[in-house]
């Protein structure tokens, strides 16, 4: 893949392969500002970048000409009320397209707590209100932030009605009809900060992200709050990973594309420590479905306090190349399966989201 | 009619001209003034319709007190202006 692009806390950047490496396409777009989510959509190649402006809100943009020029478009917006603690958008978490036989459809992820869909490019955008009016949905709560956010939303390639979604903190949500029912799935997963008693209940789960093997969706894979987890079944059972390299405590997950068993973790000590293990980054690798991880470090730093977001761990469509940043501003890219690793920056701002296009 | 004028730092994002707009009120002022630029006024409230909580306006010089509501009063002649508050960012 060609490009890799890079959203941060100011700006989305863009890097270009150039033979072995890759070199940084000139300035960023959105200089100084926040970028939230970015999306190069594979479908037509039109690139979204959400942008979370500290005074002025949310804002969305899109480019029809592969970055050089960009235009703004209205935001998701949450129902209309007149009560005083109305929801209003806060932040676009995630955009994803949707299936290939829905072109122009693009899903987004919000907070608080916002499945929002738009079928005409992002012209538009309605509010998934079968999941917004979930009897549950009082009791979400947030995971970082203030409000329970949507940051997963897995397409099923090969049946676009097909839907799983992660909340933070609200567990992972599976539609079979495109949004119109939903049904909490997730079982197996167990929340430490709950009360024991409340500890399975799916819906209070913090999986921080999930993903699924394109080419097997059956298998999902979630970093979640308290350790890692596989599911076999689309999501409707996990089984917990208990030994994951140093640690089983992060955001992000990256799965093969065609590879199952194969999936990518950044490892951290743990909730309220989020550094690496012994100051050491590293990348895990399981090719088992979990069973033995291997601990990859070549190239990655000794000493580091470095941690990777949830978004900004990705394999690219051949599970081949990997891209990773982190809050510090470092991005490095592997051209082997993760088994080592090459800086490309050291001095970029924090980052939210890498993505290969 | 009154004025609305905006901080320089909105520019940056938005075009922001110099509007005259009639209203009695901060609510209808903004709604009128803004009716031709949705995108602005999102910049300025939230879709409900609120003050976002690092904006600011000022109605001839006093910071207004309903930012939920918008209801305090403007003279035919006010200036407004939307400030970028030092909070927030």
């Amino acid at each position: 893949m060609d490009h890799l692009h890079v959203a941060t806390r100011k700006g989305l950047f863009r890097f270009d392969r150039r033979g072995t490496g890759w070199v940084l396409a000139g300035q960023p777009a959105f200089l100084a500002e926040p970028v939230s989510a970015m999306l190069d959509d594979p479908r037509d190649g039109t690139l979204y970048a959400a942008l979370h402006h500290g005074h002025f809100g949310c804002k969305l943009h899109r480019s029809d000409d592969r970055g050089a020029t960009w235009r703004e478009l209205p935001t998701p917006a949450y129902p209309k009320s007149d009560a005083p603690d109305a929801k209003a958008l806060f932040m676009i978490w995630t955009l994803v397209p949707g299936g290939a036989d829905q072109p122009g459809t693009i899903w987004a992820g919000t907070i608080p707590g916002g499945l929002f869909r738009s079928d005409d490019r992002g012209e538009s955008w309605v509010l998934n209100e079968a999941l917004w009016n979930q009897p549950s949905r009082p009791g979400w709560f947030g995971g970082g932030y203030d409000d329970a956010g949507i940051h997963s939303i897995l397409v099923d390639p090969a049946d676009s009605a097909t839907m799983l979604v992660g909340i933070s903190c609200a567990g992972t949500w599976l539609t079979h009809d495109g949004g119109a029912s939903w049904q909490v799935v997730g079982k197996g997963m167990m929340a430490e900060y709950l009360p024991p008693e409340r500890a399975d209940d799916p819906v209070g789960q913090d999986p921080h992200l999930l993903q699924a093997c394109a080419a097997d969706p059956a298998r999902v894979w979630c970093q979640h709050h308290c350790g890692i987890y596989v599911s076999s079944d689309r999501g409707h059972t996990f089984t917990e990973i208990k030994e994951a390299g140093p640690s089983t405590f992060g955001f992000a997950v990256a799965a093969h594309p065609t590879q199952a068993d194969t999936a990518w973790f950044a490892p951290a000590v743990k909730d309220a420590s989020r550094v690496p293990v012994d100051g050491k980054l590293v990348v895990t690798r399981t090719d088992d479905g979990g069973r033995t991880f291997r601990t990859l470090s070549r190239g990655l730093p000794e000493l580091s306090y470095d941690l990777i977001y949830r978004h900004a761990l990705v394999c690219d469509a051949t599970g081949t190349a990997l891209a990773m940043g982190s809050t510090t501003g470092n991005l490095w890219t592997s051209d082997d399966g993760g088994e080592s690793w090459t800086q490309l920056h050291a001095n970029l701002p924090p980052i939210a989201q890498v993505a290969f296009a | 009619m009154a004025t609305i004028r905006f901080t320089a730092n909105l520019s940056k994002h938005r075009d922001t001209p110099v509007i005259t707009a009639a209203g009695t009120n901060v609510r209808a002022v903004i709604d009128e003034g803004l009716a031709a630029d949705p995108l602005l006024k999102s910049y300025v409230l939230d879709e409900q319709g609120r003050l976002r909580k690092h904006v600011n306006i000022f109605v001839d010089g006093q910071m207004i007190a309903d930012r939920a509501g918008l209801s305090d009063p403007v003279d035919p002649e006010a200036e407004l202006y939307v400030m970028q508050a030092l909070s927030g960012g």
